[in-house]
């Protein structure tokens, strides 16, 4: 402890000078990182804020020197904590600086976690290691960091493992054990992204508070704005592995100065669905919707319980309108929409364009399918790696006849790419060779290709980056007036519902807290959940919204 | 065809691990070598020339009359008298490099069997007289032969199981299962020996026995491939476009699973010509006479002063096995999504 003071007081904490990396991979080697500069004091909070594949995370990661050397390397640039250089540090110096002067946490505290240790062992380790306290010293010393984080009642939770806390409490104890050796700077990369809105502002709040206490420096990176301005003294936004603009918040903020910057500012999802005329017929509808998980005990497997993912909602959706159905994870959003699109066994009536469907197979389902399409959050995972693009928009095709020969083939799914904003001629590449908004593009476009009539939007912008979420939203609005579609849009990202939904189901634990028209459910919520939703995410993000 | 990057990647894995490159490549060079066993170990000539005219004797059976000899039988190219016959025409035979077949017994040995290397039988021979070297380039033929369509058969069945268990699930699933753990724990090997007591042991009687028991090895990771793969979004997505089943298996799900079974299939591959080296040497695989392995390492256990025997069994044994273990690592590598090199 006693080096620690020696180092310097005055000048910047962390310096940061012309940082390059350098990836060596099969076909040449890749920047991810060029000439990147920055400082950091005591006690302020630098925001780096980019879109994936900025290059914030491998500068976060050159400085606790966690990258996978010699696969990466820094071809320039030095890293001073203090006076002490940390490129090229040796192992034993960079291990006695990380978890003492450094500290980092994580986006995904569940894969963060030991999950064979309890949280006691987790959060010792560190101090173990570090100042070789006793088990009985580190004991209690865990006990006041828990308490530090905001964990209730630290002692019963001693001897938890990480599945048997929520997120919220995951990425608590995650903090913690970076605290533990009081660090002089604190790396959080994307600490809230993984977790819901409601967690996310709390765990917000602690760092900010923490940092109040501690007076520690934290290296923020965020893909979020609304976190930035929330969080940060000064912030930085990084592009293609360069910071692009740097300065104080609320000036870059207010008045951005590069190009790149302006376009994030401005990529926020805005406006309302407008809709004039008399309301259309109803094309989808459900009554006491229910879908129950059997939990089965012993030995003959007798139901002892149900998990009840999806109890009692009613829908109704007319044709070329969207519902939009919110909740935080865990909430039976996502299972409502399978159930709909009968992929999932269920109980109570759901009838389409006027038939009851709740009673069909899967063959009997088929034709039907045509009408009925699906998006899914993540467009890395929805499309089979393994088909080129033109296999997959062509498989729903050929299963419901709707192709003739090759050559008009080819034009059918042209038309389908061309639809979504890409090009005919990409559909003999693989999604390998695309980005996650022209992935996204693609399962749209194998969705439409069908001329459906009757969408399920399953969180389909959360895993894009925020100037995408905005070009997806303009398409989906875009193809819903060309085409009269009707969306079940489901999502816990209240900004892109308010600029799609006509109507808002908001869904907790697989009942409906409240509904209503989007008009009313945002501007004058009855229910406390949902002004709790709204607070969440609206007051921090009020940027470009006018 | 088109071979997309990720295979690439993988093939270029493949040929990282040299060890396992060059040994895949020996392996089989070897077995395509030994294919053509007849060409470099027959006791028959490969092209007879007699009285302007030409015969190919090792594929053809022409009999003694025809080179003016007595018998009605097929001629023996070996018989001093049948030279002389042949040389009288101003014929000529070209033989192989090795003039005995698995089954020829030199009956011109100066010792009694087994004889010791001699520049006539370069790895001796048995104690019935028969040239090592000649077994040996028939036996890894049979030996690998056996272990590849084992691999291939059980494979299919184990495949097949394991997709439809997963992808199903279930009661199926649970049944199913069951049945696999019950029949994985029988004491495979002695009811093999039961079997092989009570049938006429052939090569396809004993493929079919241990084929019995080989299926389930890949049941368990096709199946857990499938229970994985069967909630991603897109067989999800296939399933609301309105695929079938059956496509949805061989199109989207069965891809996934080959990463594992392909890792796997070297393990089938030895482990099936182990046992069936295993069964050869207690004498219950091929029928006697069979080029096989097994039977020489019985033999050169029965034959302790003949060590040849035992030694030639065992560096040809190993030498194949190591191999296969060797294209199994590097099969292993090619499929390793994080094996990175530097």
């Amino acid at each position: 402890m006693a080096a620690q003071d020696t180092s310097d007081t005055a000048g910047p904490l962390l310096t940061v000078e012309n940082l390059a990396v350098r990836f060596h991979a099969e076909g040449g080697d890749v920047d991810a990182v060029r000439g990147v500069s920055f400082t950091l004091n005591r006690g302020e909070t630098l925001a780096v804020v980019g879109e994936s594949g900025s290059g914030k995370s491998v500068t976060a990661l050159s400085v606790m020197q966690l990258l996978p050397y010699p696969l990466a390397s820094h071809p320039t640039g030095s890293i001073r904590l203090g006076s002490e250089e940390l490129v090229g540090a040796p192992d034993v110096f960079m291990r006695s600086m990380r978890g003492r002067r450094i500290s980092m946490i994580f986006q995904e505290p569940l894969s963060a976690l030991n999950p064979l240790h309890n949280v006691e062992k987790q959060v010792a380790e560190v101090l173990i290691q570090h100042q070789g306290m006793t088990k009985t010293a580190a004991r209690a010393r865990v006990l006041e960091l828990l308490d530090l984080v905001g964990i209730p009642d630290p002692e019963s939770r001693l001897d938890d493992y990480p599945h048997q806390l929520s997120g919220g409490q995951r990425q608590r104890v995650m903090i913690a054990m970076a605290l533990a050796n009081e660090p002089d700077l604190l790396i959080a990369d994307e600490p809230t992204t993984a977790l819901d809105v409601t967690i996310q502002a709390q765990i917000l709040e602690l760092l900010k508070d923490l940092q109040r206490r501690l007076g520690m420096a934290i290296l923020f990176i965020t893909h979020d704005l609304g976190i930035v301005r929330r969080m940060a003294d000064r912030v930085a936004v990084m592009t293609r592995g360069e910071i692009v603009e740097a300065g104080a918040t609320a000036e870059v903020m207010d008045n951005p100065q590069h190009d790149y910057t302006k376009m994030l500012l401005a990529a926020e999802p805005k406006g309302r669905p407008e809709r004039s005329g008399e309301v259309p017929p109803l094309l989808l509808r459900t009554e006491n919707l229910k879908v129950w998980f059997p939990i089965r005990r012993g030995v003959f497997r007798s139901t002892v319980g149900h998990v009840k993912a999806v109890d009692g909602i009613d829908i109704d959706l007319a044709e070329g309108r969207t519902v939009g159905v919110v909740g935080e994870s865990g909430s039976g959003k996502t299972t409502l929409g399978q159930a709909i699109l009968r992929l999932i066994r269920s109980d109570g009536a759901i009838s389409f364009d006027g038939e009851r469907i709740d009673q069909r197979g899967y063959k009997a389902m088929r034709p039907l399918r045509r009408q009925m399409q699906v998006v899914f959050q993540d467009p890395y995972g929805s499309l089979s790696p393994r088909l080129s693009v033109g296999d997959i928009i062509e498989e729903g095709l050929l299963v419901h006849g709707l192709v003739g020969k090759e050559a008009s083939r080819r034009d059918v799914i042209a038309a389908a790419l061309e639809e979504v904003g890409l090009e005919g001629a990409m559909q003999d590449r693989y999604p390998h060779e695309f980005s996650g908004g022209q992935r996204q593009r693609i399962a749209i476009a194998r969705a439409i290709a069908l001329k459906p009539r009757f969408i399920v939007l399953d969180e389909p912008t959360s895993a894009l980056d925020m100037s995408v979420q905005a070009q997806i939203v303009n398409l989906l609005r875009d193809l819903q007036d060309r085409y009269n579609l009707a969306y079940l849009f489901i999502s816990h990202d209240l900004r892109v519902v308010r600029a799609l939904s006509d109507e808002v189901v908001v869904m907790k634990d697989g009942k409906v807290v409240e509904r209503g028209p989007a008009q009313r459910i945002f501007d004058s919520p009855e229910q406390d959940y949902t002004k709790a939703l709204l607070a969440a995410a609206f007051e921090h993000r009020m940027i470009g919204d006018g | 065809m088109k071979i997309s990057p990720l295979n690439r990647r993988r093939f270029q894995n493949f040929r990282r691990n040299r060890r396992g490159y060059v040994a895949t490549i020996l392996f089989f060079v070897i077995f395509m070598v030994t294919l053509f066993a007849e060409l470099i170990a027959n006791d028959k000539p490969l092209l007879l020339s007699h009285d302007g005219e030409l015969y190919v004797p090792f594929l053809v059976a022409y009999p003694e009359t025809r080179f003016g000899g007595d018998f009605e039988t097929e001629a023996d190219y070996r018989d001093p008298f049948l030279e002389e016959l042949i040389a009288e025409k101003d014929g000529w035979m070209l033989w192989a490099p090795i003039r005995y077949s698995y089954d020829t017994i030199n009956y011109d040995l100066p010792v009694p069997a087994p004889a010791p290397p001699s520049a006539e039988n370069w790895l001796g021979t048995d104690d019935q007289g028969r040239d090592v070297m000649a077994r040996v380039i028939y036996g890894y033929r049979l030996s690998v032969l056996f272990g590849l369509m084992l691999t291939v058969l059980s494979s299919i069945i184990g495949v097949a199981a394991g997709a439809v268990q997963g992808y199903y699930g279930g009661w199926l699933d649970l049944v199913a299962q069951r049945f696999i753990e019950i029949w994985e724990s029988m004491p495979f090997f002695f009811i093999i020996l039961i079997f092989s007591a009570l049938f006429v042991p052939g090569f396809w009687t004993l493929l079919s026995i241990l084929l019995i028991f080989s299926w389930t090895a890949l049941v368990a990771v096709v199946r857990a491939e499938f229970l994985r793969a069967r909630n991603f979004d897109y067989v999800q997505a296939a399933r609301a476009l309105g695929v079938s089943n059956g496509v949805i298996i061989f199109k989207h799900l069965l891809p996934n699973a080959m990463v594992a079974t392909i890792t796997f299939l070297p393990f089938v591959l030895t482990g099936g010509i182990t046992a069936l080296t295993g069964l050869d040497t207690l004498g219950l695989g091929l029928p006697p006479g069979s080029p096989s392995l097994g039977e020489l390492l019985a033999q050169g256990k029965a034959n302790l002063q003949a060590p040849w025997l035992g030694i030639t069994a065992f560096l040809v044994l190993s030498l194949m096995l190591t191999m296969a273990m060797f294209m199994a690592e590097a099969v292993r590598d090619a499929f390793d999504p994080r094996k990175t090199f530097h």
